[in-house]
Order: structure tokens, then C-alpha cells, then sequence
């Protein structure tokens, strides 16, 4: 089943509560996954320093790690620490020297995400809890998207959880089930593409990294995509700038949205837009099929 | 006139009180209040009171339903009026997929668009829908009447059995065996009375196209005996 949700903020607004709004979304959208959850936020960013969002086990000693990038020269790392996860922002010049640092000097530690704005989150549990433990109805943003998990094909692990990271700054959130994940994967791996887990939804992620690696914009991209993968999807995926949905052209996978002058917004069912402000006022449709929607921060 | 406010009533109560109405109930208009896109709300209704719904709701609203007249003031998720027997079911907004799916029998008007799959194997069900209409519309269909105002998406009609499938707008792409047919007087006697019902005044039956079963799928054809 699954549920995903979806919020882009039309204005700058430093005290906004995107994280908040998000969060209730989550909430709502339990019933149709209450095996895992995740959510990507868009917040500040510089150029010159990346987020590194990281998961480690339980009583990770972040700032050792922290110390240690930077006795080998590749600081200055700050470290917000969330839970299970630690956001490191680091100089971008140094994140391919500390990726490759990373296996040795903290084996337990994987790499969720990375980008000049984007935080990641994942983990397995009830959505709500999720939300709490990370501390996301107090984060601020322009953008976010979030999944609840009801897994069909593959297991309920942490690596599996939405969203999957496509790139730098790119995340994918999805409802529905692929049919020719295992031949794609096969096809992407030759490519040079790495996928860590036998879930049908990274897959599709991978799918637009390796687009977009061969020179498509995302747009473009889920064009390809369009064609390319075989199943019912509905896709959300983030980006630095905006978001976009798209949606299979048998559209099996419920998709609504709002609009109004502040915001557009996305889940499964209408049930997780209620608590938005002026909901009541907003231009609510349905997505079409097989049509690439995109939203993006002038 | 009993007002059940879903922000406080839970809504297996309501649902349960509407089941309990015995067919000469006195209490024949009920409203109800912050659907708030919940599901199955005034599901499996079967005595003729009339229930309006003031707010978008979710998905399976009013199906099954059985002689009562249903307003939703809002949108209407997936599955509206499923299996509908008799009685009105009248969206004033969107409706989202397979609405009226299944339905036997009874009205069902929407005001606005409905997505993907409307009147899939309708049984007897009218269904008119003043906006457009999403893909695969009446798969299957077997029998009753589909009226759109504005436009039809692809496949229309897939595999019909019978139903008559009348488009005021244009149709994306039509089904396997589904085909123009002449729109013929008791056609047009029908849009009448159908357009009526719905309270469409300003448009005229003779501004809409007929679609229907060109019944080479479901007969049986003599050329095909090897096949069985």
C-alpha cells in the first residue's frame, strides 16, 4: 500500500512550519504504512558546504568522527546529531575524500544522503514515532517529501524505508510496486550504478540517477521513466528547488493535491492535506497520469 | 434533523445510526458535518432519507446505496457510490476513480470531473458527469447510461458489454469493440430526461455522440468455434 506526502512552500518564510505541517501529513498517512517512515527536508544551505546526513548505531560517537575528518584535514564539520542520524556539513570539496574515509574510520555508519540543502531520514516504525524521534515538526524549510512504508517487495529494514537518495540534493518517495526491478537493477549495476538493497522502489531511484548521469534533466528523466519502468508507481521526488510528482499511465496508486497562493501540497488521500492551513480555500485535483508535474522556487 | 459532526461523532456511528432507520422513519434529512476525507462515510444506507455531506470526502462514499438521496458538498475520493442499487448520489465537486463503479441501478451526478475508470462494469446505474472523464470509463460496462458533458480520456468503453456511453466532448481514444452508434430518438428522449435529473438545463441532447457495444467481443461467432 503505502503512503506518501509531499510539501513545497510558494514563499520565504524563516519561521515556517514546514516540518510541522509535514509532520501531521505523516501522521495521517500511518494507516496505509506503519512499517517504516522517512522524510527529506529542504532547509538552509551554502554551496561550498554539503549535509551529510548519516546513520550510525545506537550511541554512535558522532563527534569523534567529526574530530577525526578533520585531523585529516578535510574539516571543519559541524555536527547535528538526530536520533539514530547525524547531519555532518562539511566542505564540499572534501565529501569524496571523506565517502572514502567513511568505511574506515567508522564501519557502522552508512551515507543516507547528501546535499547542498537536503536532510534525509529513515527509519523502521510507526510514522508518528519517526517523526518524534527525529524532531521534525520543528524543522524549517522550503520543501519536504515523506513516505510511510507497507512493504510488498522486499524487507522491513531501515535500508529499505523511503526515501531513496537519486544524487546530490535528490530524493524519491514511492507508492506502488515494479515489475522489472530485478532486470533493471541488473541493467543499472553494469552501468556503474550502485544499489545496496533488493527493494523495487531504490531501483527507480537509481534508474533516474543513471539518467540524469547520462546528461536527461530530471524532467526528462521521469519521461524516460515513463517508459522505462514496467508497474504502478506513484513518484515524489525532491530536488534542490522544487519537487515533482508523476504518476504510471494506468495510475493504480491514489494521488491528490492542493494548491493555494502558499503552498502546494501531495498525498495518497485527502485525509493527510485536512489539517493544511486554508485547505478549505485550496484548488484540490488529482494528478493525471503519465504526466510529469513539477514545482520549482523561482 | 439529526446533524452528526464527524470531528466528534465517531463515524461507525453515524453509519450505524444510519443502518437502523426503519423505512418509515421520521427522520428522513440528516447532515453531516467535517468529513474530512474520511472513508465509507453513509456506506450501505437502504431506507429513502436524504443525507448531505458538507465537505470533501473519501473513499467508498455512499456505496451500496439503496434508495436514499445523498448530497456531498465537496470532492469525493475513490470508489463514490460503488455498487450503487437505487436512490441519488450528487457530488458538487471532483470525483476521483471508478465511480459509480459496479452500480445497479439509481442516479449518480457529478458536477465537476471524475478520474479514471467512472461507471467501470456499471450494471444498470445513470451516471452523468458534467465535467470530463479519465481513462478506461466504462470498462466492461453492462448496462444503464453514462453522460459526459465535457470530454472522455483514452480506451472508453473497453470490452462493453451493452450501456450506452453518450460524449458531449471529445473521446481521447475508444475501447476494444466499443464504436459510434447513431444517436436515435429514444437516445435523445433519454438524454432528456437524464440531463433533467441532473438539473442540466442549457445543453441539448443533439450536441452529444453515442458510443456503444459493436458486440464482436462477447457473441458468440460461428468462425470462432475452434477456439472453444
Amino acid at each position: 500500500m503505502c503512503g506518501i506526502v509531499g510539501l513545497f512552500l510558494k514563499k520565504d518564510d524563516k519561521d515556517n512550519r514546514l516540518g510541522a505541517m509535514l509532520a501531521e501529513m505523516l501522521a495521517v498517512m500511518s494507516d496505509r504504512g506503519p512499517d517504516s517512515a522517512g522524510f527529506a527536508v529542504y532547509g538552509a544551505g551554502d554551496t561550498a558546504r554539503h549535509k551529510l546526513t548519516l546513520r550510525g548505531p545506537e550511541g554512535a560517537d558522532w563527534t569523534a568522527l567529526a574530530r577525526g575528518l578533520e585531523e585529516k584535514d578535510l574539516g571543519p564539520v559541524d555536527v547535528v546529531v538526530r536520533d539514530t542520524h547525524a547531519v555532518l556539513t562539511v566542505p564540499a570539496a572534501s565529501v569524496a575524500a571523506i565517502r572514502a574515509a567513511l568505511p574506515a574510520l567508522a564501519p557502522d555508519v552508512a551515507v543516507v544522503g547528501e546535499g547542498e540543502r537536503m536532510e534525509l531520514y529513515k527509519e523502521v516504525g510507526l510514522p508518528a514515532e519517526i517523526s518524534a524521534r527525529f524532531g521534525l515538526a520543528d524543522m524549517r524549510g522550503t520543501h519536504g517529501i515523506g513516505h510511510t512504508r507497507m512493504a510488498t517487495e522486499s524487507a522491513v529494514t531501515t535500508n529499505g524505508a523511503h526515501p531513496f537518495t537519486t544524487g546530490l540534493d535528490q530524493c524519491l518517495v514511492h507508492n506502488g510496486s515494479l515489475s522489472n526491478h530485478n532486470l533493471l537493477r541488473r541493467k543499472l549495476k553494469r552501468e556503474g550504478i550502485a544499489i545496496e538493497t533488493e527493494n523495487d522502489s531504490e531501483v527507480a531511484a537509481a534508474y533516474l540517477t543513471w539518467r540524469m548521469r547520462e546528461g536527461d534533466n530530471l524532467g526528462e528523466a521521469l519521461e524516460h521513466a515513463l517508459i522505462d519502468l514496467d508497474g504502478f508507481f506513484t513518484f515524489v521526488v525532491g530536488t534542490e528547488s522544487g519537487f515533482g510528482v508523476v504518476r504510471d499511465p494506468i495510475a493504480c496508486k491514489p494521488a491528490v493535491m492542493a494548491e493555494t497562493e502558499d503552498y502546494v501540497a501531495f498525498a495518497s488521500e485527502y485525509r493527510a492535506l485536512v489539517g493544511l492551513p486554508d485547505i478549505e480555500k485550496a484548488h484540490i485535483f488529482e494528478p493525471e497520469p503519465a504526466r510529469v508535474y513539477f514545482w520549482e522556487r523561482q | 434533523m439529526p446533524n452528526v459532526d464527524l470531528s466528534t461523532t465517531p463515524l461507525r456511528d453515524l453509519n450505524a445510526a444510519l443502518h437502523a432507520l426503519a423505512a418509515d422513519t421520521n427522520e428522513t434529512h440528516w447532515v453531516v458535518e467535517n468529513p474530512a476525507g474520511r472513508h465509507a462515510i453513509a456506506v450501505g444506507v437502504d431506507v429513502p432519507v436524504q443525507i448531505e455531506i458538507n465537505g470533501h470526502v473519501g473513499y467508498y462514499c455512499a456505496g451500496m446505496n439503496d434508495a436514499a438521496s445523498i448530497v456531498v458538498n465537496g470532492n469525493a475520493g475513490v470508489g463514490l457510490a460503488e455498487n450503487m442499487m437505487s436512490g441519488m448520489v450528487h457530488v458538487k465537486g471532483d470525483a476521483s476513480q471508478a465511480a459509480g463503479a459496479t452500480g445497479h441501478g439509481g442516479l449518480l451526478v457529478i458536477d465537476g470531473n471524475a478520474s479514471a475508470r467512472c461507471g467501470i462494469s456499471m450494471k444498470g446505474i445513470n451516471i452523468v458527469v458534467k465535467g470530463s472523464i479519465g481513462h478506461m470509463s466504462a470498462f466492461m460496462a453492462q448496462a444503464g447510461a453514462l453522460v459526459v458533458l465535457g470530454d472522455a480520456g483514452d480506451a472508453l468503453g473497453d470490452s462493453i458489454y451493452e450501456a450506452r456511453l453518450y460524449v458531449r466532448g471529445t473521446v481521447k481514444s475508444l475501447g476494444a469493440d466499443c464504436i459510434e452508434k447513431p444517436l436515435r430518438e429514444e437516445h435523445v428522449e433519454e438524454l432528456k430526461s437524464l440531463l433533467a435529473a441532473a438539473g442540466v438545463e442549457d445543453v441539448a441532447p443533439d450536441e452529444f455522440r453515442r458510443y456503444g457495444s459493436a458486440r464482436k467481443l462477447y457473441n458468440f461467432h460461428v468462425d470462432n468455434v475452434d477456439a472453444y
